[in-house]
Formats: C-alpha cells, sequence, structure tokens
C-alpha cells in the first residue's frame, strides 16, 4: 500500500507542475526517480517534523500542493499543534501520508504504534481522514484527492495487503463500502480491519451466520447516510479497529447513531485496543491477535455472543 | 561564563514612531489590556519595513503574534484596518484580538500567537518563490524569547540548507520575556555566533534607529548565496518610561489609571 501510495505521488508530479514531495528521514533510495526527474521539487528535510507541517503550509499558502510523508506517529503526535494551526486552521491543502498506521510497526515497540492518530486528528477542524483498506483503493482515492480543499491524512498500512477491493465498483472519496449481504452481522471498519472482517465473514457462513463489512476508508468526513441504512437491517453490530477504542471509528459510530437517535445504537460492540501500552514485540498479525483484532480473535467474539 | 550582550542605546523618538504609539494606546484604551511590553520593541521595525520595503511583491509575517499591537497601528496607518477596527480590538465583533488572525485581518498573511509557528511556514512560503522562480522578498519578525521553541532552530537549519536568501528574519531581542530576562530564563547568548555557525549573514543593529534598520535591509537583499538574520537590539516597552526593561509589561490586564496616566504622559497624550 505504502509503495502504490509513493508511486502514485511520482504520477500526481509528473501531470501536475504544483505536486510537491517532502520528507523528514525516509528509507534511503525513497522516490530516487522522484528526487532524479524534478530535484527541486523533492525534499528531504530532516528529523524536524514540527518544522516540516509549518514548511509545507508555506509551500501550500503560496500555490504548491505538498505531500509529506513520514512514520505515522511523527506526523499525528509530534506535531500535533502544527497540525491544529498551521494546516487546520489555515485550512491548506497539504496531503500527510502516515507509514505504519496502527500496528505495522510492531517490532519497534510503543514509540512506533499509530493507534492513538484518528482521535487526535479527528478533532482538528478542516482536517480530512482517509484510512484505505488496499492498494488498488489507495490508488483511486489518490486520484481525487483535487476535491479536498484543505488538509488531509492518510493512514497507510503494512505492506503487501491482499486487493479486496471490487475492481468493478466505481469508488467515491467520502462513501463507505458494503462488502457481503448482511442480515445477522455487520462489522464497521477501516484500514486494514477490513481485511480481517471480511475473512471473518466468509468463516461465519458455515454457522449459517449471514454478516458483511461496511468499509470507511474516510472516517472524516463519515458516511453516516449508509450507517444509517445499513444499521437497521442487521441483530449485531461490531465496529473494527486497529486503534484505541476511545475516538476512533467506534466512537464516530456511536456518536453518529446518537446523533441521529438511532435506536440501533444498542446494537453496537467495539472492537479495538485498550487505552494501555503495548508490552509485546513481535509481527503486526501477531499484536492484532494479541489484541483481539485478528480474524481467529474476532470469529471467536461474534461466536461467543451467538453462544458458539 | 555568560558572554557580554548588546544593548541598544535609549535614542530618542521622532513624531511618527510617537504617533504609531499613540494608535497602540488608542488600541487598547476601551478593553485596558494587551501585551504591550513586546508591541512597544518593534514599533520602528515595522515603520521601516512598511514605509520603504513592503510591496506586492513581499509579504511579512509578525512570528511573534504577541507583538499584534504594534502590527495593527500600522495596518491602520497603511490603510489595511480602519480606526473603528482599532477601538473595537478585543470586543466580541470585533477583527482585531490579542493574536492576529489572516482571515479577518487584510494585510495578515498567517495567524499567528502560538511561538515558533510563524518562521517556518514563512520558511515554507520562501521556499515556493524559488520553487516557482519568482523574485518576492519574505520578512519576519521573531520575539527573542521565541527563540526558546526547537521549531525555530529547525527552521533556521533549513532557511540555511536552502540559501533562502529571499527570507530575510528579524529577532526582536528586547532581551526580556514574560517571566523575567531572558539570559535568566534560557539565555540565548553567544546569539550572533550562533547564528553565524548556522551559515546565516548576521547583523547586529540598534532596532529603534531608523537609519540603521533601512541599512541593514538593502545589506541583506544584496546576499545572493546565504539568508540573513538581523539581531535587533530593542527596549522592551519602548517609549513608555515605567514599560521600559520592565517584564510587568510584557502583558498587562487590566491597565490600572496608574498605568493609563503613565502611557498618556510618556507619549504626551491629550485624549
Amino acid at each position: 500500500m505504502r509503495n502504490t501510495c509513493i508511486n502514485t505521488i511520482f504520477k500526481l508530479a509528473k501531470k501536475d507542475k504544483k505536486v510537491v514531495f517532502v520528507g523528514s528521514d525516509l528509507g534511503a533510495g525513497v522516490l530516487s526517480d522522484f528526487k532524479k526527474r524534478f530535484p527541486d521539487r523533492f525534499f528531504m528535510e530532516g528529523i524536524s517534523e514540527q518544522f516540516i507541517t509549518g514548511m509545507v503550509s508555506g509551500l501550500a499558502k503560496e500555490g504548491l500542493k505538498p505531500f509529506f510523508n513520514t512514520i505515522a506517529t511523527f506526523l499525528t503526535r509530534r506535531n500535533f499543534e502544527q497540525n491544529i494551526i498551521d494546516l487546520g486552521l489555515h485550512n491548506l491543502p497539504v496531503r500527510l501520508i502516515g507509514n505504519g498506521g496502527g500496528l505495522a510497526y510492531a517490532h519497534l515497540g510503543p514509540t512506533h504504534h499509530a493507534i492513538e492518530d484518528i482521535s487526535i486528528m479527528r478533532s482538528i477542524p478542516n482536517m480530512t481522514i482517509v484510512a484505505p483498506c488496499d492498494a488498488f483503493e489507495m490508488k483511486n482515492i489518490m486520484s481525487q484527492l483535487n476535491k479536498i480543499k484543505g488538509p488531509l491524512y492518510i493512514r497507510l498500512a503494512k505492506g503487501g495487503d491482499k486487493i479486496i477491493t471490487n475492481k468493478k465498483k466505481k469508488i467515491s472519496l467520502g462513501k463507505s463500502v458494503l462488502f457481503g449481504k448482511p442480515k445477522d452481522v455487520l462489522f464497521i471498519t477501516t484500514g486494514i480491519t477490513t481485511q480481517e472482517c471480511y475473512f471473518a465473514c466468509q468463516k461465519l457462513k458455515k454457522y449459517k451466520i449471514n454478516a458483511g463489512v461496511l468499509h470507511n476508508h474516510s472516517l472524516k468526513p463519515f458516511d453516516t447516510k449508509n450507517l444509517l441504512k445499513f444499521s437497521k437491517i442487521v441483530k449485531k453490530i461490531y465496529t473494527v479497529e486497529e486503534h484505541i477504542v476511545s475516538g476512533g471509528l467506534g466512537s464516530i459510530v456511536l456518536e453518529e447513531l446518537n446523533l441521529n437517535k438511532s435506536k440501533d445504537v444498542i446494537k453496537v460492540s467495539r472492537i479495538g485496543i485498550n487505552n494501555k501500552f503495548i508490552k509485546k514485540y513481535g509481527t503486526q498479525k501477531d499484536l492484532l491477535d494479541y489484541c483481539g483484532l485478528s480474524t481467529k480473535k474476532i470469529l471467536k467474539k461474534v461466536l461467543n455472543n451467538y453462544g458458539k | 561564563m555568560k558572554s557580554k550582550i548588546l544593548n541598544a542605546k535609549n535614542i530618542p523618538l521622532d513624531k511618527r514612531s510617537i504617533y504609531l504609539r499613540s494608535l497602540v494606546y488608542l488600541t487598547i484604551q476601551k478593553e485596558k489590556r494587551g501585551h504591550i511590553g513586546p508591541a512597544m520593541s518593534l514599533i520602528e521595525l515595522l515603520r521601516v519595513l512598511y514605509d520603504n520595503f513592503i510591496d506586492k511583491h513581499s509579504k511579512f509575517i509578525l512570528s511573534k503574534g504577541h507583538g499584534c499591537l504594534a502590527l495593527y497601528a500600522i495596518l491602520y496607518d497603511k490603510g489595511f484596518i480602519s480606526k473603528k477596527d482599532l477601538i473595537q480590538n478585543c470586543s466580541f465583533n470585533g477583527i482585531l484580538g490579542g493574536h492576529p488572525e489572516h482571515d479577518k485581518i487584510r494585510g495578515v498573511e498567517i495567524s499567528t500567537g502560538a511561538l515558533g509557528h510563524g518562521l517556518p511556514i514563512a520558511v515554507g512560503m520562501a521556499l515556493a518563490s524559488k520553487i516557482k522562480k519568482k523574485k518576492s522578498y519574505y520578512y519576519v519578525i521573531c520575539g527573542d524569547g521565541e527563540l526558546n521553541e526547537g521549531s525555530m532552530w529547525e527552521s533556521f537549519l533549513a532557511t540555511s540548507k536552502h540559501k533562502l536568501n529571499n527570507l530575510i528574519t528579524f529577532i526582536d531581542y528586547n532581551k526580556f520575556q514574560s517571566y523575567g530576562k531572558t539570559r535568566d530564563i534560557l539565555d540565548l547568548e553567544p546569539l550572533t555566533d550562533k547564528f553565524k555557525s548556522f551559515n546565516f549573514f548576521t547583523m547586529n543593529i540598534n532596532g529603534h534607529d531608523i537609519i540603521e534598520i533601512k541599512k541593514a535591509i538593502l545589506k541583506a537583499k544584496k546576499q545572493k548565496k546565504k539568508p540573513s538574520v538581523i539581531i535587533c537590539h530593542t527596549i522592551k516597552g519602548k517609549g513608555i518610561n515605567k514599560a521600559e526593561n520592565d517584564s510587568k509589561w510584557h502583558y498587562k490586564s487590566p491597565l490600572n489609571e496608574e498605568d493609563i496616566i503613565e502611557i498618556k504622559n510618556s507619549l504626551n497624550l491629550k485624549i
């Protein structure tokens, strides 16, 4: 997903002279083709995220279209005030590309776990937040970015995820996507938990539980219309996110149902990461399982509720 | 060991400088509060910039946003805002507040107030100008207390890296911040050496001397490969006798009768 995103920025830069790429201190050789072809629009500015957020704001203020890429924690937490004031308050079209959203950097420990990024970024007025489920969807969304006039945070997941997006269906930035035809259980997801739940749905068929996934690549603005529509037709709703349970997707769903006086609010259970630092290493898969977010654990939770 | 700090000679103010200060008084007259000391130290810098250098090819950013009373005075003087705007400072429907906002005030590029933001944004703007091959100048006034912020030093590194000779940075070095002397809170010295080591064309001037300020800017504009920093030795509260070099005048809320009399007497105001 990350490679697709980065390569798409290069493609956008070929078409649009205003596109500028700014990194902090990325891995050696990242976007070397971009650097070679457009040396005056490629910047590696060092480990100085607070400054860079200001700098990209200045670039945008003068009419350019900057993409700022670094590790998600340093793009959301380290520069939080800059995200609010420089980007949010001035409503500037800067694209923040966060590598390793969620637990992708499992092996690097809690300093690199971006598990509260959605919560803090959605508190910023004018900020759009997007978390695609696979590379295909990512590429498609990237082609629609000109629709967003203000700042945007893209939460990238790990690399090499399976493509689950239906390539024949139109992807509209801001519109949620339904997988399956749920009657019993609806998983409401974002980012890669869509994949985990997608496979959980297939396994639930064996138990005659008819489940589907409502994937939200757009967390802000949120597709409340689809939420209300599909919440009505199922018996049980699980919000599943690679994020702390408070402030993220689960909170958005509860808030929107409550705001719209929906009786379906009682159907909702939130599955996510408890508000604790994770003291384990291993792979992202290991930590997803540890936090109850693997296909296996999600399945277990649903079956338990069904007494199976 | 602490190095020797240069101090500004307390030179007398001419009519125009006193007039601009009287506009600050007009602005705070109703609400009776504001960052008076930090505004009074940068009046001459703004005066020289707006009288001589700010044009359609250049932009100004007040990184030390709390010095905005001085900015409001010069913006009124140049016709960007009205007398009514000044009088309504900090009122519910007014456009002027305790920090300047870009979407309310004509002539304000960037909303500042939280320190350490204006300069990084200005670096990006100056860089954009280079990318677009435009010949624009960007002028930024930073506070000395603002240099406590890490983002400022990150910005200085980048300004130097990109050889932004179109970005001219002023340090309003009045030697005081909110709590007391900069030297006691987080010493900046040796400041000149710091900027020189960052590869800046570095000048030290009296920030209240119109001729010195003008000359320094002209010199800075001649730099082809280096960014310039002009360390302006100023006096906090300059022009109001009791406010000079007194941190208690950093932010006054509310101004009492004695303070009002002090301002009026110092500026010889009859209003």
